[in-house]
C-alpha cells in the first residue's frame, strides 16, 4: 500500500512519491478539483481546464499513454503558454495529475 | 551533530593527489544531514552494485516544466535526509565568466535552501546545484532570479545552449559564440522552460573546428565556426618555429588530414583548396598560421550520445554560414524553427533530431525542410555519406 493517501469522500486513494493518482480509475471530478490548489491553481476549475482535462482523459483511457503536448496543444487550441497559465506546474505535472493519469514517464 | 558514516569502499577515493569528490561530500556533512545519508547511501551502492535512486520523479517550479530533476531515494527510511534529494539545473552564462560575487551568491543560497553541494558545471554546460527537497525549490527558485540567475532546460525542450569561450579569449574564435549562445538563450525562453518537444535538442556553439565544447558529438544542432579564404601563413614565423627544433615535416605536415601541405625546409606551401580546416597546423604552430579572414560558421545537424540508440556524430547542414550581424542570425533562426516543425510535427516519443533524419532519409527531410542538398552535406570532409561510388568510377576519375 502506498504511504501517500488522499482522503475524499471517506474513499482513501493511494497517490505516488510526487502526487499522482496510482489508480487512474479513482478518479472522479471532485479528485481533480482537490488536486487543483497544490498545483497552484487557484479556486474553482473553469470551462478551460476541463476541455484540457477531458481531452487528457479521453486520450489515456484509450491509448494508455499521455499524448505528446504538441498534440496536447493541438487538439484543445491552447498553446504552450496558455497550458502554463491554466496549469502552471506545466502539462504534465499539473494537467496530468489533475486528469487523474498515472506519472507521465518521459512524454508530456 | 552525529559522526560520518563508516564508508571504507568512498575513502578509497580520496587517495592519490587529485580532488576528491568525496572529501567534499565530506566536508558538506559536517553540516549538513542530507550529505551524511548521501555519503551512507553512496557506500552501500559501491557495496551492493545497486543503485539506490528511484527512477523519474516529476517535481518542478511554477511556470516551468523543465530545469529541475526529481531524485528520490529507494532507502527513505535508512537515509531520511536524502529522502527527496532533487538536482537543479541553473543557465550558466556564456562562455561562463562569473563575478566571484555571483559564485557567492549561489553558494550561499544553495547552503540556505539545499545541500550546499554543486557541480561545475555539468555535461550539459549548466551549473548544477545537487540535491534539495520538494518543498525548498520554490524558494530556491525566488533566491535564484533574485541574483539575477535562471534555471536551466531538462526533460525534452531546448538545452540550456552552451559555448565556448570563443572570442572573449580565444584568437581563433570564427565567430561570437558567447552573442550567439546568450542571443538563441533570450529568444527561446519559452523551449527552454516549456517542455513540448519529442526529445531534447542542445545547441552547442564552438568558435572554431578545435571544437572546444564538444558540439559535434553532443549537441543536436552543432554551430562550429570555420573560414573559407586561405590560412593566414607568416613565413618568418613558420621559419623561427623550424630553427627551434619544431619538425615540420614529421609534426605538421606529415600529420595534415588533407595531405595539402609542402615542406621544403625553407618554406610552407598550403593548397587552401584541399585544407579541410582541421586547425592541426594552426595548432601546432600557433605563432605562424592562423585561420583565414573569411570567417563564419558550419552548421550541423543531429549529435547525441548512446541513450536511446546509439552514438551519432552531427553531419553537416549548411557548410558556411555568416552570423555576425543580426540579418545572418535570422536566417540561422529561421533554419532551426523549420527544423523544429518537422521535427515536432513527425518526430516519435524521444527520438533526437538525428535519429529522426535516420528514420525519414536525409533526402525527405532536407525537402521538408526546404533546404537544397548540396555537396559539402557531408559526415566527414571528402566523405559524402549520400552519394555513393563504385571503385571503378573512382579510378576512370583518377586518370
Ligand atoms: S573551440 Fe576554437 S575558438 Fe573556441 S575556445 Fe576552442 S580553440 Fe578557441
Ligand atoms: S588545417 Fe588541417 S587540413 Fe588544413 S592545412 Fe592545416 S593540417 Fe592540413
Amino acid at each position: 500500500m502506498s504511504e501517500f493517501t488522499m482522503e475524499i469522500d471517506g474513499v482513501s486513494l493511494p497517490l505516488d512519491e510526487d502526487g499522482f493518482l496510482q489508480e487512474p480509475d479513482l478518479w472522479n471530478e471532485k479528485v481533480a478539483q482537490a488536486f487543483a490548489a497544490p498545483e497552484g491553481i487557484e479556486g474553482e476549475l473553469t470551462e478551460e481546464h476541463w476541455n484540457v482535462i477531458n481531452y487528457l482523459r479521453e486520450y489515456y483511457l484509450k491509448n494508455q499513454i499521455a499524448p505528446m503536448i504538441r498534440r496536447l496543444c493541438k487538439e484543445t487550441g491552447c498553446n504552450i503558454k496558455k497550458i502554463y497559465e491554466l496549469f502552471p506546474s506545466g502539462p504534465a505535472k499539473g494537467a496530468c495529475k489533475l486528469a487523474g493519469l498515472p506519472k507521465p514517464t518521459g512524454c508530456v | 551533530m552525529a559522526e560520518l558514516p563508516a564508508t571504507p569502499l568512498l575513502d578509497d577515493l580520496e587517495k592519490g593527489p587529485w580532488p576528491s569528490f568525496v572529501t567534499e561530500i565530506k566536508n558538506a556533512a559536517l553540516h549538513k544531514d542530507s550529505c551524511k545519508d548521501l555519503l551512507g547511501q553512496l557506500e552501500r551502492s559501491y557495496r551492493e552494485k545497486i543503485g539506490h535512486w528511484k527512477h523519474g520523479g516529476i517535481v518542478g517550479v511554477l511556470g516551468y516544466g523543465g530545469g529541475v530533476i526529481g531524485r528520490y531515494s529507494d532507502l527513505p527510511k535508512e537515509f531520511p535526509g536524502i529522502a527527496h534529494f532533487h538536482t537543479l539545473r541553473i543557465n550558466q552564462p556564456s562562455g561562463w565568466f562569473y563575478t566571484s560575487k555571483a559564485l557567492r551568491d549561489i553558494c550561499d543560497l544553495w547552503e540556505e535552501h539545499g545541500s550546499g553541494l554543486t557541480n561545475m558545471h555539468g555535461s550539459t554546460g549548466d551549473i548544477i546545484l545537487l540535491g534539495t527537497t520538494t518543498d525548498e525549490l520554490e524558494p530556491t527558485f525566488k533566491a535564484l532570479t533574485d541574483v539575477g540567475f535562471d534555471i536551466g532546460g531538462s526533460g525534452s525542450d531546448v538545452r540550456t545552449p552552451s559555448c565556448c569561450v570563443g572570442p572573449a579569449r580565444c584568437e581563433w574564435a570564427c565567430y561570437d559564440t558567447l552573442k550567439v549562445c546568450y542571443q538563441l538563450t533570450m529568444d527561446y525562453q519559452d523551449e527552454i522552460h516549456r517542455p513540448m518537444f519529442p526529445y531534447k535538442f542542445k545547441f552547442k556553439m564552438s568558435g572554431c573546428p578545435n571544437d572546444c565544447v564538444a558540439s559535434i558529438a553532443r549537441s543536436d544542432m552543432s554551430i562550429i565556426g570555420t573560414w573559407r579564404d586561405d590560412i593566414q601563413q607568416d613565413d618568418a614565423a613558420v621559419k623561427e618555429y623550424a630553427d627551434k627544433g619544431l619538425n615540420i615535416q614529421r609534426d605538421v605536415v606529415g600529420n595534415c588530414p588533407g595531405q595539402c601541405m609542402e615542406w621544403d625546409g625553407e618554406k610552407l606551401t598550403i593548397d587552401n583548396d584541399l585544407c579541410r580546416r582541421c586547425m592541426h597546423c594552426i595548432n601546432a604552430m600557433p605563432k605562424a598560421l592562423a585561420p583565414g579572414k573569411d570567417r563564419g560558421a558550419t552548421i550541423l545537424l543531429g549529435s547525441k550520445a548512446p541513450i536511446v540508440e546509439g552514438a551519432l556524430l552531427s553531419s553537416v547542414l549548411i557548410p558556411f554560414l555568416k552570423i555576425d550581424n543580426e540579418e545572418d542570425f535570422k536566417d540561422l533562426q529561421a533554419l532551426v524553427e523549420e527544423i523544429w516543425e518537422v521535427w515536432g510535427e513527425e518526430g516519435k516519443n524521444r527520438e533526437r533530431v538525428g535519429e529522426f533524419i535516420q528514420r525519414v532519409g536525409m533526402a525527405n527531410f532536407l525537402e521538408a525542410i526546404g533546404l537544397e542538398p548540396v555537396a559539402e552535406m557531408v559526415a566527414h570532409p571528402r566523405e559524402n555519406p549520400y552519394v555513393f561510388y563504385n571503385q571503378g568510377d573512382d579510378e576512370e576519375e583518377d586518370k
